[in-house]
């Protein structure tokens, strides 16, 4: 099977989608042949002559090499060239395309290559679960983008990151606030800590705290309760109240630091603006924004697309372009990527598109001469039940565990027998009332025993308080005494049991209450 | 109010109570749990006083308020570290409660059972008396040794095996000899039997050493529910016997975990004696376990500084010394210097099951960043440093590779795997088990001598002047 690797039409694409380290393993260990178009790889500094010393064909213009791939390989979606034809028509009937694909604002091109039997993986598809992460090229882009942030913040920004203290006197550090901690955040947080800043994170998911503290910055807060986790560990949108406590957050900040990275997005929708007019203006001049969702509508207010723009002394950079500008690397992950997805399509051996296969199917946006996205939605797993944290520590165990478990079994059925023959004995001579009342108790033992495995070890003093506490029922007993005649034995004896019992219950129900006020998370 | 309802009632009350427990198995959850204890119990209450059977509200009224003022104040006063002698002294309570409502039980001259129901009343009642006594003094001995009134040495007196068995037996025989008396005239042998069970109930307690307290408090938590459930049999109250015998098992099941963690076996931590019958072993490797290297706080503080991940094993010395809140100043200051810190809890750590956590709650450490034993024992090689203050036994290595230690085959946190470890203890005696740590004689354990307190206090100091000249 022959790959094909043309080059990028898109002004301004510096990347590749195969660099000549991806074509060699191509070749090597899946067996397939690879041309490639004439320069592809020149803006990324791959030259035709690295290409062809791993052994691929380099074809000289891009009709001939789209012709002659039964897959061809690219980064962005095919789109018109300058002299009025489309890339999508150069490729053959019949052939597999994988590229990033955009299909919810490519319905027209999707149309375009159903209608040509090619079978297209958008690598913007390939479905969010574990064994795919190796494929996630939007993963990949955004730890690239987010790098790439600082960078640009850094060098249009007139001052150090780092603090320091020189013989000339003292520089502060720069303070950093990043906001959407996702792969492009948390690589944000990484870079600007990696150059010195003090580094504030912000995310509606409270579950990516733990990864931002992880990555050296600081996580805020507001005194707010509402998870932002949508499907696919991606933001969702938030209520009004939410995005109002939010924003009085950022008004704030936005005076105080330095430098703001915004990577809010949420799929699907245009880009939540999180930066308004008069927060840039709050900021202090020469102060740094750059914007990753300029693409899709900007989370500043001010953000220009494609530019730097500067406005009340902020700069604030909208570049769309962020992974192409660190092409060489933006062109090894990717094609890493690729061939990931490749090598699960089975090489050029064993080619095949399973449509059983969640992750296949996932990015699998036409086939046959169909368009087959979306993909129909995958029956989940019932999520495995959390394991509950383990309450007995095991015994060093000697016998091997055949011979203790029929051991047990011998056991169990002794006790079993045993336990029927007394009841049987005692249900010959006791009196039915106390026969029910043995069943009520036994049953209670068995839920008692039940319930209480499943209590995490850190509450056993809690437990213990509180079923102290509810051990206090003895007050019935003392209760149901104190009615007679009010100098007789029995109602002074009931009095003092419901005194003591009322001390515990009141006392052991308050202790717990205060026990528990003190967990938090 | 009609007897059916007051029945569905207690059914309901029960219901709650079985939530609450349930509750109680998360910490999200736990509050809740709590809440619907609390709904059981005011339910329980007011339905039994409403129930045809109680007209005695003078005495009633008085007597509940004022038991509710001392148990609020108590639990509003008592501090985080004291809980343990808290619950001690709540478990005596439902056993002498239980022991006064079964005489009263024996007295009311309502009860005009015959034949074999008045036979079963009877033995209802003595093992009711029986079990509430042992509860009793036994809680309060077990109060005594968590407060310090009673030395936390057990005391072994000899042939005490036989002597509980004795006196076991005794109330046996006095209970032969008590069921059949016509006219209440069983109260004598009933008194002297209650005598004689609160001195096993002290007895047994005083032989157990502070170490096991955890067990003891939770086997007394069991015993305080078959106390009520034992009530509740006499008085025909499937209320009484439902929660009696949730309380009951849950104590059973805590106790048992307990001695598991500590890889004994229940007979011999209630039996007790430990750490005595084999005081001479350990002697041998003593001489040979080399020298004990010690640091100051302000060399700790520069070993946290420099370790990218740090354990903290807290024990009971922590509680004593009420080191948790500067010790999580400690954790947070490293925190945010991007240390990775965590706190790593044995079971059995403290004198009450779960006692750590708790402390560590109240110092407001995030509960996430407190793990359990099984959690987190792997993670000791990959650490830099572990500070352990106040703990001894629970991270003992001889625990595992020593045949000859009384501890041996317990599970510990296995601290001596990382690179290094530092011990806070106030000198070089052995814990509550008297057993000689030969963890202190490591090449990479160095101590810390003193008061746990002060010294975290210290380094805290350090920490902090630190932090603002490097700012």
């Amino acid at each position: 099977m022959k790959i094909a690797i043309v080059k990028e039409v898109r002004p301004g694409e510096r990347r590749v989608a195969c660099t000549p380290e991806t074509v060699s393993r191509l070749i090597a260990k899946q067996g397939f042949e690879v041309v490639v178009e004439k320069g592809a790889g020149e803006l990324a500094a791959f030259s035709d002559a690295d290409y062809e010393k791993v052994g691929a064909k380099i074809l000289p213009d891009a009709r001939s090499t789209w012709a002659a791939g039964d897959v061809v390989l690219k980064v962005n979606p095919p789109q018109a060239l300058p002299n009025g034809e489309h890339e999508a028509s150069f490729i053959k009937d019949g052939g597999t395309l994988i590229s990033f694909l955009w299909p919810a604002k490519n319905g027209e091109l999707l149309n375009q290559l159903a209608a040509r039997n090619v079978t297209t993986f958008a690598m913007d598809q390939v479905p969010r679960v574990t064994r795919a992460q190796k494929m996630d090229a939007l993963s990949s882009m955004a730890n690239i983008a987010g790098y790439r942030a600082v960078i640009e913040a850094a060098s249009l920004f007139g001052r150090f990151f780092t603090g320091q203290m020189t013989a000339a006197g003292k520089v502060p550090p720069a303070k950093v606030l990043v906001i959407g901690a996702g792969v492009a955040g948390l690589a944000a947080i990484g870079a600007a800590r990696g150059l010195g800043a003090i580094v504030r994170a912000f995310d509606t998911r409270p579950a990516v705290k733990d990864q931002v503290k992880s990555m050296g910055a600081e996580f805020l807060e507001l005194d707010f309760e509402e998870d932002g986790e949508g499907a696919g560990g991606y933001a969702k949108e938030m209520s009004p109240e939410f995005i109002k406590a939010e924003m009085e957050l950022f008004a704030a900040q936005a005076k105080d630091v330095d430098i703001i990275i915004t990577t809010a997005l949420i799929p699907g929708k245009s880009a939540p603006v999180l930066i308004t007019e008069d927060m840039v203006k709050s900021m202090k001049p020469g102060s740094v924004i750059v914007d990753l969702a300029a693409e899709a509508g900007g989370n500043c207010e001010l953000t220009v697309p494609n530019e730097v723009a500067e406005r009340y002394g902020v700069k604030i950079v909208g570049f769309a372009d962020l992974p192409s500008r660190l092409a060489p690397t933006a062109s090894q992950l990717y094609g890493n990527n690729l061939a990931h997805l490749l090598s699960d399509l089975g090489g050029a051996a064993n080619w095949k598109v399973d449509l059983e296969d969640e992750v296949i199917r996932g990015a699998l946006v036409t086939h046959a001469g169909e368009i087959t996205w979306p993909p129909p939605p995958v029956p989940r797993p019932p999520e495995a039940p959390k394991p509950a944290a383990a309450t007995v520590v095991p015994l060093p165990t000697v016998a091997t565990e055949a011979a203790l478990a029929k051991k047990r079994a011998v056991q169990s059925a002794v006790v079993l027998v045993a336990l029927g023959a007394a009841l049987g004995l005692l249900g010959m001579v006791a009196p039915t009332e106390f026969v029910s009342h043995l069943t009520v108790f036994v049953l209670a033992c068995f839920v008692g025993w039940q319930v209480v495995w499943n209590v995490t070890p850190a509450l056993h003093t809690p437990l213990m308080s509180v079923t102290n506490a509810i051990s206090g029922i003895i007050i019935v007993g003392g209760m149901l005494q104190v009615s007679g005649p009010i100098d007789s034995p029995v109602t002074i004896l009931g009095a003092a049991a419901v005194l003591l019992a009322t001390i515990n219950i009141a006392g052991g129900f308050l202790v717990t209450q205060r026990m528990l006020r003190m967990f938090v998370r | 109010m009609p007897q059916s309802l007051v029945t569905v009632a207690y059914l309901f009350a029960g219901v709650l109570f079985i939530l609450s427990l349930g509750g109680l198995s998360a910490q999200e959850t736990a509050r809740r749990g709590n809440t619907f204890g609390i709904i059981g119990m005011v339910l329980a209450i007011v339905v039994t006083a409403l129930g045809a059977h109680v007209t005695g509200y003078q005495v009633l009224v008085p007597v509940v308020l004022v038991g509710t003022l001392i148990g609020a104040t108590l639990a509003a006063r008592v501090a985080m570290t004291s809980m343990p002698q808290l619950v001690a002294i709540l478990h005596s309570f439902v056993g002498a409660a239980a022991v006064l409502v079964g005489i009263a039980s024996y007295l009311d001259p309502q009860n005009a059972l015959t034949g074999v129901e008045n036979t079963i009343h009877e033995v209802e009642v003595f093992a009711g008396v029986f079990i509430g006594a042992v509860t009793f003094t036994g809680s309060v001995v077990a109060f005594g040794k968590l407060q310090g009134i009673i030395g936390s040495k057990p005391l072994l007196l000899p042939g005490r095996h036989m002597l509980n068995l004795g006196m076991l037996l005794a109330s046996v025989a006095l209970g032969v000899h008590f069921v059949g008396q016509p006219d209440h005239g069983g109260l004598e042998p009933l008194l002297i039997m209650t005598a004689i069970a609160s001195v096993l109930g002290v007895h047994l307690v005083m032989a157990i050493g502070g170490a096991d307290m955890p067990v003891v408090v939770s086997m007394l938590n069991s015993y305080s529910g078959w106390a009520a459930a034992a009530a509740g049999f006499m008085l025909s109250n499937d209320l009484l016997i439902i929660t009696g015998a949730l309380v009951g098992s849950s104590g059973a099941i805590l106790s048992y975990i307990m001695c598991a963690a500590m890889n004994r076996s229940f007979f011999s931590v209630i039996f007790g004696g430990f750490g005595t019958t084999s005081g001479a072993s350990p002697a041998a490797g003593a001489q040979e376990q080399g020298e004990v290297k010690s640091l100051v706080a302000s060399e700790c503080a520069e070993l946290l500084r420099e370790a990218e991940s740090v354990i903290i094993v807290p024990g009971y010395g922590m509680a004593v010394a009420q080191a948790q809140y500067p010790l999580y100043e400690v954790a947070q200051i490293l925190r945010e210097r991007g240390t990775k810190v965590r706190f790593a809890i044995h079971p059995v750590a403290g004198r009450l099951p779960g006692h750590m956590n708790v402390l560590l709650a109240e110092a407001k450490v995030p509960y996430d960043i407190v793990l359990e034993m099984e959690e987190i024992n792997e993670e000791f090689p990959e650490t830099d440093a572990v500070l352990v203050i106040g703990a001894n036994d629970i991270v003992n290595p001889g625990a595992l590779d020593d045949a000859s230690s009384p501890i041996y085959g317990m599970p510990v946190l296995e601290v001596w795997k990382a690179k290094n470890t530092v011990v806070m203890k106030r000198s070089m005696a052995s814990g509550y088990a008297g057993v000689d740590n030969p963890l202190f004689y490591k090449d990479n354990t160095l101590m810390l001598f003193g008061d746990a307190k002060k010294n975290v206090d210290a380094i805290l100091a350090e920490l902090r002047t630190g932090n603002a000249a490097a700012a």
